[in-house]
């Protein structure tokens, strides 16, 4: 288990439980009342921190390293019915970006996300969950795809932004996250996605044009990372809590300002304290979103996500 | 009393480049350090008599030199920015919006106006710099999204001139989603089967790069424009070398694929007409 500094309290009453089991298996006493106890504390305790999350802390546990990945989504949805598909056909099949086809209770669905890594190994070999160009025309490739064979698609959103590499630049990082900007607004099959962990700014918006857009509770989604825009703004890398305070990037945020279209809550602790119930969670909130987006016809569901999108902004008549 | 205030502190001028130039009547290049009067330089477009530097303009420039006559009418020209964030950094956004508007004379960092180009009526929406290093919040997507309605109305082809530093930081979600909103729009364009011109000039990157400017059906750019995604320094430090020569000009776009052509200013209007007389439906072009 890997404990945030605000989670100090839990790590402490884990030990404690811990320490208890341990006595009990070598001296044989019965600690069993003591130890429900400590674990009403601890349940107590959990629901106390993540009840009152701030800005900052959220973004933290969005990027819990034990938090579940995309493919870790998949996976458990579809109980391993599941291909998964690679390569944009163009240049490179693009490690931080997977999808595939997979089945949840009977029905075929398009599923693309970018993915992380939990070792050092893998982090590297997903880059961070940054996507290169080749990323978005694999995702565009697949949505097509699905398209082709009236499959709905669903996205889970992970990154902390789409590469800023050389070669990245040389292949069309902008064009690549463009063109599935206007891609997505004209698929004619449902188009539900979810922000799982980080979404960072284009490289999340690149495969966030849906029906439905939605986030866990712990999770945010921003046209910048805090700690970015405090060096930018403050000029200093000390304001990123300040700044994720200003960038009102919680999902509460985005829900009231009507840029997204509903929050999905998450296990007591976060997903990764019970990453099964999340999984449960998210699954029957895929299934019952498409039984409401199937009814609807194809050329009105594209009219109603791209009138969504068109009406986002504050303006005033000066 | 002093005649003269120093408004900013701690302003230096390296001597070695300092030439004793009276303010309002001559331009330097800063390339070429070539000295021209201002009429020189405006009547050659804004760019530089001897190497052909493209300064930053304008969209007043930009429309001086597209539309015919120098006639044309603004559209949406009132909206100015909301506070939907109450967003404070160094500065409340609200201020920095007021003196903004005040210390530019602009609304906000982009412009939309209908009119003639060589003779084909056109919608264009042009970026300011000047305003916020040109980035996009709720006022740049809606004025587009007003812009593309326009064109569509009317059956006009409509042209983006972007310059911008990407999406603006003080509205956050309301700016990210603006590339999403703008490139929305422009599929309600191609619906109407009606052209779409980019135009990049320097600097493009960003958000904008990311959103519509990517999206023409003709790309073109001025020489030497700054176009990319990331820009040069995050590139830079995250490879941790030194950026090879002419990286992310347009020139190395061009090269790459994501530009139809490059044009000079002086060329743009014909050029640009050319291209848009090739799209447009035959009965649309009138001399």
């Amino acid at each position: 288990m890997n404990y945030l500094e605000f989670e100090a309290p839990l790590k402490e009453l884990n030990e404690q439980i811990e320490k208890l089991r341990e006595s009990e298996k070598k001296a044989g006493v019965d600690v069993s009342n003591a130890i429900n106890d400590l674990q009403k504390t601890l349940l107590k305790k959990t629901e106390e921190i993540y009840n009152n999350l701030d800005p900052w802390q959220k973004v933290q546990v969005s990027r819990h390293p034990d938090r579940p990945y995309t493919l870790q989504y998949i996976e458990h949805l579809t109980q391993g019915q599941f291909v998964e598909l690679h390569g944009d056909r163009t240049v490179k099949d693009d490690k931080a970006m997977v999808g595939g086809f997979g089945m949840i209770d009977g029905r075929s669905i398009m599923f693309i996300g970018q993915q992380k890594g939990n070792t050092t190994k893998l982090r590297q070999y997903r880059n961070f969950g940054m996507a290169n160009p080749e990323g978005y025309r694999k995702a565009l490739r697949l949505m097509k795809l699905a398209e082709k064979f009236n499959k709905p698609i669903v996205t889970f959103i992970d990154t902390p932004g789409a590469f800023p590499g050389l070669e990245a630049e040389e292949r069309g990082q902008g064009e690549a996250i463009a063109r599935n900007l206007y891609e997505m607004m004209k698929l004619r099959v449902p188009v539900i996605c979810i922000i799982i962990g980080e979404g960072a700014s284009g490289g999340a918006l690149g495969i966030g044009i849906g029906d439905r857009v939605m986030m866990l509770e712990n999770t945010w989604y921003s046209v910048i990372s805090p700690e970015s825009c405090s060096s930018i703004l403050w000029r200093t890398w000390d304001q990123k809590v300040t700044a994720s305070k200003a960038l009102k990037l919680t999902a509460e945020d985005m829900l009231g300002n009507g840029l997204i279209d509903g929050i999905i809550k998450e296990p007591i602790g976060g997903a990764h304290a019970n990453p099964t119930e999340m999984f449960e969670t998210v699954k029957r909130e895929i299934k019952q979103q498409l039984d409401v987006l199937d009814k609807l016809d194809p050329a009105k569901r594209c009219d109603q996500r791209i009138d969504k999108f068109c009406a986002m902004g504050v303006v005033v008549e000066s | 009393m002093s005649w003269f205030k120093r408004k900013k502190k701690g302003v230096t001028t390296d001597s070695r480049e300092k030439k004793e130039i009276p303010e309002g009547l001559w331009y330097q290049c800063p390339e070429c350090k070539n000295v021209m009067s201002h009429e020189q330089h405006s009547d050659n477009n804004w760019t530089c008599t001897q190497c052909d530097y493209h300064e930053k303009i304008g969209s007043l420039e930009y429309f001086s030199i597209l539309f015919d006559d120098n006639a044309f009418t603004e559209v949406a020209s009132h909206l100015i920015s909301g506070d939907p964030l109450q967003f404070v950094d160094t500065k409340n956004y609200k201020d920095r919006i007021r003196t903004t508007i005040a210390k530019t004379g602009l609304k906000d960092a982009v412009r939309v106006a209908r009119g003639k180009v060589d003779g084909v009526e056109s919608v264009i929406a042009c970026m300011d710099f000047a305003f916020i290093g040109g980035s996009m919040g709720s006022v740049v997507g809606e004025k587009f999204a007003k812009g593309v309605d326009e064109a569509i109305a009317n059956g006009l082809p409509f042209i983006c001139i972007s310059k911008s530093g990407g999406a603006r930081m003080m509205e956050a979600g309301f700016s990210l989603m603006q590339m999403a909103k703008t490139s929305a729009k422009l599929t309600r364009l191609a619906e109407a089967g009606l052209p779409y011109v980019s135009i990049l000039t320097d600097p493009t990157t960003g958000g904008v790069t990311a959103s519509f400017a990517m999206l023409g059906d003709i790309n073109i750019a001025e020489p030497k424009a700054l176009i990319g995604f990331a820009g040069p320094r995050v590139v830079k430090e995250t490879i941790g070398k030194d950026l090879p020569d002419g990286f992310q000009s347009a020139e190395f776009v061009l090269e790459h694929g994501f530009l139809d052509y490059i044009v000079a200013r002086k060329d743009l209007k014909t050029r640009l007409a050319m291209s848009l007389r090739l799209m447009l439906k035959d009965q649309l072009v009138q001399n």
